[in-house]
């Protein structure tokens, strides 16, 4: 079985600005990755390329085991795509729409309106039915567009920031439109500017900045990379901080940075079990925490060193 | 071919969910300017009513589908603004399908206007002189020239950026190529160097094959003329129509 998406080094430029610079990226069946990067990135590009929109300047790209430009009609039987902007008739009903796409993909007049009205169902959207699209909400209509983009059950499908400038309702909406998607075993290569989009949706998520992935995997991969959990202690009593302070780093070689109000401290460990033993040789030195946490990286923290200004900081 | 049939269906429900637009266009904006034009210029122009609608309405069918030419334009250019073009081009189907499906349906607002137009002439006196077939080979040659010229408003749509573009553009190009042709007034009367320009106009070519085609009056060459237009139209628009469209976007 060959892979949803295999790109290697695939490049592409407008008018001399380079968009995307030698990008690898690797889709598997069924599985969802995420594109995130800031405006400008290239992911919207990358999306076109692999949807065979457009032709790339070098490198190869595969789409369900067929190459976007040799063999571009097999690689759009096997895919959807969705803009970034619902690419709907607005002068048609949601049924008409679907009935549209459904018979543009060669389907009969039967056929045809036997999808329309499945996919209006699962995609809660049979009250809506005989409305013009021109009245739908933006949820309304990203989540119409997605039904279009499942007409035929493809192996994989596109979507370009599914939910930019949607409510926080609606985006819950096109989630769950999302995972009902993956039910399916349609593998998705979506795109998003949100963290935590990628963070609920993704299986794997590609980190991209300037034209090329900087970073890949699990959400949980990426957060480990970025370094260690913290521990959050609060103290019980005050005035005991130059005793703990020669404790832990007399025991345990950690340093821990304190809040102004002399109560609370943050450690930076490696694993569980180095904050389980912070915690035992307080206790067992009748230095009584009231209360402690051990909070995960943030996968904010993940792109802002990846991608941002943190990065060229470290870089210099 | 399969394609070509939805996009007919397609085109025709953009018409029935904007009836009132096609009874503007269709009915009442052309028999308006039909009215006025001959009520208000008719006696100054041809010294009656009567005697100027014989002249004027052959033009006037003319008149009536040329602005109606943009509507595959204006559709072709709003699909591309959408993104409902790139969902089309990643589909498998023959796509010059989306842009001649659109101008075959739109034609059909052509043949609702034209026997609405005909009609509100022969209310006014208008007869003619060719009797019924002739009269249906005007409107057919008019329609054809209104298929025909929706080419290049296709063409134009695919293009330009914005849909409004498409309309403004029309306006410029179909109204003073009207104004400065012979629908209104007879070459005859104008002096000879600018008579022979009026006749060079493609708006007037056009509207001497209606005029003849309605009137039977002597005039192989006219019809001759009228036909090459729409041929070179189609030879020119059609290919280059179909090339700009399935190159739009290769490079955004």
């Amino acid at each position: 079985m060959s892979d949803a998406v295999y790109a290697s080094g695939l490049r592409k430029s407008f008018r001399g600005q380079t968009a995307v610079d030698g990008l690898d990226l690797k889709v598997r069946k069924g599985e969802l990755v995420a594109l995130l990067g800031p405006n400008g990135a290239g992911k919207t590009t990358t999306i076109r390329l692999l949807s065979t929109l457009i032709e790339p300047d070098g490198g190869t790209a595969l789409v369900c085991g067929y190459d976007v430009v040799r063999s571009a009609r097999e690689v759009r039987r096997r895919i959807s795509v969705t803009g970034q902007f619902a690419a709907l008739d607005e002068g048609l009903t949601g049924l008409e729409n679907l009935i549209l796409f459904a018979r543009l993909h060669g389907q009969s007049r039967r056929e045809a309106r036997v999808t329309a009205e499945r996919l209006l169902q699962t995609f809660g959207l049979a009250d809506a039915a005989s409305r013009s699209v021109s009245g739908y909400s933006g949820g309304m209509r990203r989540r119409l567009d997605i039904a279009v983009a499942m007409i035929t059950r493809p192996e994989l499908i596109f979507l370009d920031e599914p939910t930019t400038g949607l409510d926080p309702q609606s985006r819950l909406e096109v989630w769950e439109a999302v995972r009902s998607l993956l039910r399916e075993g349609t593998a998705v290569l979506l795109t998003t500017q949100y963290l935590e989009e990628a963070d609920r949706l993704a299986d794997r998520i590609a980190v991209m900045e300037q034209g090329k992935i900087v970073a890949c995997g699990t959400p949980r991969e990426l957060k480990d990379s970025v370094g260690g959990k913290t521990l959050t202690v609060r103290m019980a009593e005050r005035n005991i901080r130059t005793q703990v302070d020669r404790l832990l780093y007399e025991r345990l070689g950690l340093a821990a940075r304190w809040d102004d109000d002399g109560l609370r401290l943050a450690i930076p460990v490696r694993e569980a079990a180095a904050a389980a033993a912070v915690i035992h040789t307080l206790v067992s030195n009748d230095m009584l925490p009231e209360h402690f946490s051990l909070n995960e990286p943030s996968l904010d923290e993940v792109l802002l060193r990846l991608t941002g200004p943190l990065r060229k900081e470290a870089a210099e | 071919m399969n394609a070509v049939s939805v996009f007919v269906w397609r085109t025709f429900r953009h018409i029935r969910s904007n009836l009132f637009g096609l009874a503007i266009d269709a009915a009442v904006s052309p028999v308006l300017l039909l009215l006025i034009f001959t009520l208000l210029l008719g006696g100054a122009i041809a010294g009656s009513v009567h005697a100027y609608i014989r002249h004027l309405l052959p033009g006037i069918l003319v008149l009536t589908v040329l602005p109606m030419t943009v509507y595959t334009g204006t559709t072709l250019c709003t699909d591309i603004a959408k993104g409902v073009y790139d969902r089309f081009r990643t589909m498998p189907f023959w796509q010059p399908a989306a842009v001649a499906g659109a101008i075959i349906a739109d034609s059909f607002r052509y043949l609702v206007a034209l026997p609405v137009v005909l009609a509100a002439g022969m209310a006014l006196g208008f007869r003619p002189e060719n009797g019924l077939p002739g009269a249906a080979l005007a409107c057919l040659y008019a329609a054809l020239l209104a298929f025909a010229a929706s080419w290049i408003f296709a063409a134009i749509g695919i293009v330009v950026k914005q849909p409004e573009t498409v309309s403004g553009s029309s306006m410029m190009i179909i109204y003073p190529l009207l104004f400065a042709s012979n629908v209104l007034v007879d070459t005859a009367t104008m002096p000879r160097w600018l008579g022979r320009l009026i006749e060079l106009n493609p708006v007037s070519i056009a509207a001497s094959t209606v005029r003849v085609l309605m009137h039977g009056t002597a005039g192989g060459t006219d019809i001759a003329a009228g036909i090459g237009l729409i041929l070179l139209i189609l030879a020119v628009f059609i290919p280059l129509t179909f090339r700009l469209y399935r190159r739009r976007n290769r490079n955004r």
